[in-house]
């Protein structure tokens, strides 16, 4: 579904990202893991057309989509969250959502219909899936941190995406809450028939629901297959348990 | 074809105005490089030393080098008003919203503007030329007064010690770091809000000089400030806002540029120079020496 | 329940009765205050709606009076096309000079967008034959009331009015349309589109906002209603000048916008009836206005930055929550 081929970035001299190819099968569940400072959120914005690379190809669904800018990539499927909380702070919760599906159904450019009482159903019906039902007349920016990242997955599946990149989805949350929210994302992907990629930090996360792992360092893949071959990969054991000789 | 005298002459008056500017715009870009704001009121200040400079002329007279002083007096009262409002006032912005410091620029202009007229009046007030500078050198057959020729040899030296300072020594290279990180300064343990407040006043002084030197040469009139503070806005945006050489050579496009503007299209001379403003921010927005800002 | 009265509507009906009511300076006051409402409702759609903050946008308000005052004292065309041409030729300029804009960010595009209006009114202050130059054209003719005039005089009970009279009720009117548009287009999907730009436009392009397109939009928008604005204060002001399009009245109006708050729909155009006001009052005891009005955004900035009308609203959920209630 998604292949990345030879993508390389660099920022001025320092070489972000160096020759990186994986594919992400449909319906599988895929992540991207490596120290700090590997390479994995140049490498996300790359995929999402934020940044354009050197050289290199990113094919989505058969599509050339190198470079393509984020607003017509996420109209072909693909959808993507945010490391630090991305949302729109004095909206509410409900008007977070509903956003995402006014823009996403193409009624952007509507100046006379009231928005109030736009996409009532769909709205709600999200709100009650990521769990924020409750909650949806609150502003946003207020809300907890675990709670605006339940926030962020909603707009994000608001786009009706076949593809879901997630950048650190359980970056600072507690125990409980990594738990909680790893299920949830894991339930949406089954119900929906989504295609996960996803970067983190947290190895338990990582191994225990993805079916395949890339592994970078300093911007080039060491590793790349099933969680076990991975976790048996000598390089990745060096790298990771911290052999800097 | 125009002769070489004249040519001359105006090079040289394009010049003269590019060195006014530069005072001022370099104290504008030297706010907007550290403090990240655009300082409407930039424009009073260099009026305030214009009728500050007169005021002390009036009291002190223009014998045996008396000028000097009161340039340097109205550029430190300036400077010293500078001080005070940002200690007192302008500080409490710096967590608010962008626009509300700027507003806060504009209701000084608005207040400082008034006060100068409540205390000298509407009518135009003039300074007389130093005594030690009243005549004037044939050059080229053109006419070239010496007070002019003084702050032509002035605008390069405050740019080299101006440059100086901000290289080459310790307090420049704080100015340098406040511009380009903050926060990691503050961490370090510099304090970043007194650093900030010596930038405010250093940028008046400039700002009152500029205005004190100018005022043997034009009339000190009310609205000299929204006049010139647009004039700095465009020297500023030609040479790269937070550029200190960028500002040196935008003063002096500009000088040129309207000096010559003037005499071959009288009537869009001003045009021109907005026009070359647009085209620059169109073209490349961050000036000719600027750096992208992120 | 307070929120349920439709404020609007009341302010509007009361404004019909001010020439019955007051002298001809309160019918002037009022006409000025309803197209200032206008220009600053106008502003807010890109300042507190989209949040761009434009420096310039009194170049639309300038080229809409430069073409109504034009059409009408040079071509003697009709108000019926004067005043339109106003709005569609200030949304022309405001598709161009958009265009560059809207590719800067912040600081630039505060400084193109000043740098335009400067443009405008540096060619309005030179352009001799066409805009009168510095002197700019006195004089502009009011729209022709003989129609309107037989019918009321016709009606005894509605008693006589004055060219003025009848030029402020049209103000209102056109202005009351426009207003009631604007606030369509802020509620509209449109509206939201824009809101989510101001909250976080990178978030907004990932939903799939070109972002470019809709700040366009916005500008041209919000330049067509300018430049009605300016089309009406042409006439208004018995003539058109440059400094309708110098930075200062950019100023003016941005000032307007935020004092009466630019969170909320109205609070411009309460901002523009409190500035107004105030401006009458205060001038007629002292020369220095400006000093007045400095001092007062100093103690709006450091004390209610969400402008009057947040001011009243914070106030007024304060009275809500009072112990009794909870």
């Amino acid at each position: 579904m998604l292949e990345v081929r030879s993508v390389t970035k660099s920022f001025g001299g320092f070489s972000a990202v160096g020759g990186v190819s994986f594919t992400v099968p449909r319906g599988s569940i895929s992540a991207i893991i490596g120290p700090n400072g590997a390479g994995k959120t140049t490498l996300f914005n790359l995929i999402t057309g934020h940044l354009e690379p050197d050289s290199g190809r990113v094919v989505f669904n058969e599509r050339d989509v190198t470079g393509i800018a984020p607003h017509d990539l996420c109209r072909l499927g693909m959808g993507r969250s945010f490391q630090r909380t991305n949302i729109f702070p004095r909206l509410t919760v409900y008007e977070n959502i509903q956003a995402a599906y006014v823009s996403h159904r193409g009624r952007g450019f509507n100046l006379f219909t009231p928005v109030a009482g736009l996409y009532r159903a769909e709205t709600e019906s999200l709100l009650s899936a990521v769990g924020l039902l409750e909650k949806a007349h609150e502003t946003s920016g207020f809300l907890s941190h675990g709670n605006q990242k339940q926030l962020e997955l909603g707009i994000a599946l608001a786009l009706e995406p076949e593809l879901l990149l997630l950048d650190e989805p359980t970056a600072g949350m507690s125990a409980t809450e990594t738990r909680d929210s790893i299920r949830l994302i894991e339930r949406l992907a089954a119900d929906r028939g989504l295609t996960l990629l996803f970067t983190e930090h947290d190895m338990e996360v990582v191994f225990s629901i993805a079916h395949r792992i890339t592994v970078l360092h300093q911007g080039r893949v060491i590793a790349d297959g099933a969680p076990a071959d991975v976790r048996r990969d000598p390089e990745v054991k060096r790298v990771y348990l911290g052999d800097s000789r | 074809m125009p002769d070489l005298a004249f040519v001359f002459a105006q090079s040289l008056s394009g010049l003269t105005a590019a060195m006014f500017l530069f005072l001022i715009a370099s104290g504008l870009s030297l706010i907007f490089g550290v403090l990240r704001v655009l300082n409407f009121a930039h424009g009073t200040f260099y009026m305030l030393g214009a009728y500050c400079a007169f005021q002390i002329v009036q009291w002190i007279g223009l014998d045996g080098g008396r000028f000097w002083l009161a340039a340097l007096g109205a550029a430190l009262a300036v400077a010293a008003l500078g001080g005070i409002v940002e200690r007192v006032l302008f500080r409490h912005l710096y967590d608010k919203e962008e626009l509300y410091q700027l507003l806060f620029t504009y209701a000084l202009v608005l207040i400082l503007s008034d006060v100068a007229k409540i205390i000298w009046g509407t009518q135009q007030k003039s300074v007389s030329r130093p005594a030690e500078l009243t005549g004037a050198f044939q050059i080229f057959g053109a006419t070239v007064p010496h007070y002019n020729l003084f702050i032509l040899a002035l605008g390069p030296t405050i740019a080299l010690t101006f440059w100086f300072v901000l290289q080459r020594t310790r307090a420049g290279r704080f100015i340098r770091a406040a511009a380009l990180d903050r926060e990691t300064l503050g961490a370090l343990g510099v304090n970043v809000d007194g650093l900030y407040t010596w930038v405010f006043v250093l940028a008046s002084f400039l700002g009152g000089l500029g205005g004190a030197l100018i005022a043997p040469m034009r009339a000190t009139t009310p609205g000299m400030d929204t006049e010139v503070i647009v004039e700095a806005f465009v020297v500023v945006v030609i040479g790269g806002l937070g550029s200190f050489w960028g500002t040196f050579l935008g003063a002096l496009i500009y000088g040129q540029v309207l000096s010559f503007g003037i005499l071959f299209f009288p009537r869009f001379s001003i045009f021109a120079v907005f026009a070359l403003m647009a085209a620059v921010l169109m073209i490349r927005p961050w000036g000719l020496l600027g750096r992208p800002i992120r | 329940m307070l929120a349920r009265v439709p404020w609007a509507l009341l302010v509007l009906i009361a404004a019909f009765f001010v020439p019955a009511a007051g002298s001809r300076f309160y019918t002037f006051v009022a006409n000025d205050v309803v197209i200032w409402a206008l220009f600053a409702t106008s502003l807010n759609l890109l300042v507190g709606y989209t949040g761009l903050v434009s420096f310039g946008h009194a170049a639309y308000f300038g080229i809409g009076a430069y073409t109504t005052g034009i059409l009408m004292k040079k071509a003697g065309l009709s108000f019926l096309i004067a005043f339109p041409a106003a709005g569609i030729v200030a949304g022309v300029c405001a598709l161009v000079f958009g265009f560059f804009c809207v590719r800067l960010t912040r600081i630039y595009f505060a400084m193109l967008t000043l740098a335009f209006a400067q443009i405008v009114w540096a060619i309005c202050f030179k352009w001799n034959e066409v805009t009168g130059g510095e002197q700019g054209m006195p004089e502009i003719p009011y729209p022709s009331f003989d129609g309107v005039d037989r019918v009321v005089s016709a009606l005894p009970a509605l008693g006589s009015y004055r060219t003025s009279d009848y030029y402020y009720f049209t103000c209102l009117v056109l202005v009351a349309l426009c207003l009631w548009a604007l606030r369509r287009i802020v509620a509209s999907p449109f509206g939201r589109m824009l809101t989510t730009i101001r909250e976080n436009a990178e978030r907004a392009e990932f939903i799939g906002v070109n972002v470019r397109r809709y700040e366009l939009a916005a500008f041209v928008i919000a330049g067509v209603f300018a430049g009605l604005a300016g089309g009406l204060f042409g006439i208004f002001n018995r003539g058109v000048f440059p400094d309708f399009a110098y930075w200062t009245k950019s100023s003016e109006v941005l000032i307007m916008t935020l004092l009466g708050g630019m969170g909320t729909f109205y609070g411009p155009a309460i901002g523009a009836l409190a500035l107004i006001w105030l401006n009458q009052q205060i001038v007629s005891y002292t020369q220095y206005w400006p000093l007045i009005l400095g001092s007062i955004l100093v103690i709006l900035l450091f004390v209610f930055p969400g402008g009057l009308a947040g001011a009243v609203i914070a106030l007024w959920r304060r009275l809500v929550r009072s112990p009794v209630g909870a």
